[in-house]
């Protein structure tokens, strides 16, 4: 028997659940939608979430009552809700399982969002890879029209909430929310400069959320058991709830793992992932998805909770924890994190989209033993002139693994550059010309 | 024929879904790669005229999106992940499968048409590493033996059984 209650996984844990509406209402769903439309005030539905201290789980970890609570009360024109279904952070497969097992779940709980904040209509923007995943949310959004929990007039309460799917095409950045809002108007996926936030500008210049699937799938559970059960699990008081950890890499076991927020990262791999895959120890791990920064063993008893890892140096993002065993080379697993945002950087600030391309090209080189101890300083340089330079936090993202990686196994790049050395594979090319 | 001709009541629908016609842009790419498996020029230029964009904004668009083909792919497009989360369970391993038993590298298409590969970024299946996607479908936890019977079954049928279905992984909590 799990030692911790499942929440969000719960119903997909029962023998022949099939995520179907029946299956879905046996077992309690959408009881929170009926017992809230129209009985409790959006205001107030506003404000337990704001009690239960529920953050955002797409990786910022903003709290979801007061993001909501930033929309203009007196505006009169229309709201919207996107659910971001765009998961793309390497090493998170959460959101997938979530709407592929228990959809209603999901669109419950845009349902209750939608109310809380006014709007009428909500997009699901999914990552266009995830074609099954999609058909799969709207044959249950679908189902939900059908039985009334969708649509004008939701349960005769005169509430309207339409909801559509909107595939994205294959973007990481459209996971950022600005971005994601002009992929949704049919542009290029470029982030917004902020101010002004969603919140009064958003959606078609309209007062727009952006909320994570697994954020919005929290909600029937906050409104059908308060905000005071929901507060009590994890780390009080800043880190309520449970995470659907995704655990990948060099474990025995790799997969979804909900536990309350505050586990520490030995229980979550040795215990619930199975542990190492082989007798080789475990080496380095990402706490958060491909963003956040490389941690050691030394922090294996560091809690996963968004306080406990930003003090260990990372953070705890999408709760994708990656982890590799002894072996594996830092520099290596730096160049391919490094590739993966070269590919991906939008192409917008300057900073970015030129210093990904370096960052690679410096990389490659140095892992193609043709590095030289400059290359290190180089590397440093180009980091501390992205970060903190871009329009979004991508900047800030993509240097973590070259930074974290030379904070914790500096002579690993340092090895690599004295093989170069040593086999005098170096030319004698200007600094100008070597990228 | 054109799209408006072939897609009428579907090109209908998406444009009921959406309060401002460019965020159709999007799903009408899609529809217009239906088919060809790739967008031609002829269909973005119809998608501006159906959303009163120039076509300049339409080709924009189409080109910032890795899903959105503007030249002809294989019958089957295989999409390795090598992102790192795949690369520490072996996805170099199966991009040298493929290689070995189709010929060719990735961004390549076989003689026939049937297969083309590509190496891409992360697809949201790291606990299920290594994977690829073919076309719609999800293959997880790859082994050379799946990867055999897959490209065997995509020859003969077309399709595979071996493709995802809902994800859940691990398939209990202990």
């Amino acid at each position: 028997m799990p030692k911790h209650e499942l929440v969000l996984l719960k119903n997909m844990m029962q023998p022949g659940y099939t995520g179907s509406l029946a299956d879905y209402e046996k077992a309690g769903g959408y009881q929170a939608l009926r017992n809230t439309l129209g009985k409790i005030a959006p205001t107030d539905v506003t404000t337990t979430v704001m009690k239960s201290g529920l953050r955002g789980r797409g990786g910022a970890g903003f709290p979801t009552g007061v993001k909501w609570g930033f929309l203009p009360k007196d505006y009169q024109g229309p709201r919207y809700l996107c659910c971001n279904a765009d998961e793309s952070e390497p090493g998170t497969f959460k959101d997938r399982q979530l709407m592929e097992r228990d959809p209603h779940q999901v669109l419950e709980g845009i349902v209750l969002a939608c109310y809380a904040i006014n709007a009428e209509s909500a997009y699901i923007y999914i990552r266009g890879e995830m074609v099954l995943g999609s058909k799969i949310l709207e044959r249950a959004i679908g189902e939900a029209r059908a039985a009334g929990y969708i649509g004008k007039n939701i349960l005769g309460t005169g509430i309207t909430v339409d909801v559509w799917v909107h595939r994205g095409a294959g973007a990481y950045i459209c996971g950022e929310e600005t971005a994601l809002l002009e992929s949704l108007e049919g542009k290029r996926g470029l982030p917004r400069v902020k101010p002004p936030f969603p919140a009064t500008h958003g959606l078609y210049n309209k007062p727009t959320v952006v909320n994570n699937v697994e954020t919005l799938a929290n909600l029937p559970h906050i409104l059908s058991r308060g905000p005071e059960w929901f507060a009590s699990i994890g780390s009080p008081p800043k880190s309520t709830g449970t995470r659907v950890f995704c655990v990948s890499g060099h474990v025995k076991r790799p997969g979804n793992y909900e536990l309350p927020m505050g586990v520490t990262i030995r229980e979550l791999v040795f215990e619930h992932a199975g542990g190492m895959r082989s007798d080789k120890p475990l080496k380095a791990f990402i706490p958060g998805g491909a963003s956040a920064p490389f941690l050691t063993p030394d922090h294996l008893d560091v809690k996963l909770d968004f306080e406990s890892v930003a003090a260990a140096g990372s953070m705890l993002g999408s709760g994708g924890v990656t982890v590799m065993e002894e072996g594996t080379s830092m520099v290596w697993a730096a160049l391919r994190l490094m590739e993966f945002f070269y590919h991906e950087s939008c192409g917008k600030c300057s900073p970015c989209r030129e210093g990904s391309s370096w960052l690679v090209q410096t990389m490659r080189r140095i892992m193609a033993r043709r590095g030289q101890m400059q290359d290190l300083e180089t590397l440093t340089d180009l980091c501390k002139n992205i970060a903190g330079r871009t329009v979004c936090a991508f900047g800030d993202a993509e240097v973590s693994p070259i930074m974290s990686t030379l904070k914790h196994w500096r002579h690993e790049y340092v090895t690599l550059i004295h093989e170069a050395e040593a086999a005098n594979l170096i030319r004698p090319e200007s600094m100008g010309t070597r990228h | 024929m054109t799209l408006s001709e072939k897609y009428k009541d579907e090109i209908a629908e998406i444009l009921s879904r959406y309060p401002v016609k460019r965020s159709a842009l999007i799903p009408l790419l899609y529809l217009a790669q239906r088919e060809p498996g790739y967008v031609t020029e002829a269909a973005m230029t119809e998608i501006a005229g159906l959303l009163k964009l120039t076509p300049p904004q339409v080709y924009e668009t189409a080109t910032f999106y890795t899903m959105l083909n503007l030249k002809k792919v294989g019958t089957h497009h295989i999409q390795v992940c090598k992102s790192l989360m795949c690369a520490l369970v072996g996805s170099d391993t199966v991009i040298g499968w493929i290689k070995t038993k189709l010929g060719i590298a990735p961004g390549e298409t076989t003689a026939d048409g049937l297969f083309t590969l590509t190496a891409v970024e992360c697809l949201a299946a790291c606990g299920t590493a290594p994977m690829m996607q073919i076309n719609d479908d999800y293959y997880e936890r790859l082994t050379e033996e799946k990867v055999d019977k897959i490209l065997a079954d995509l020859r003969t049928a077309g399709t595979s059984p071996l493709k995802s279905g809902p994800y859940m992984w691990p398939e209990s909590t202990r």
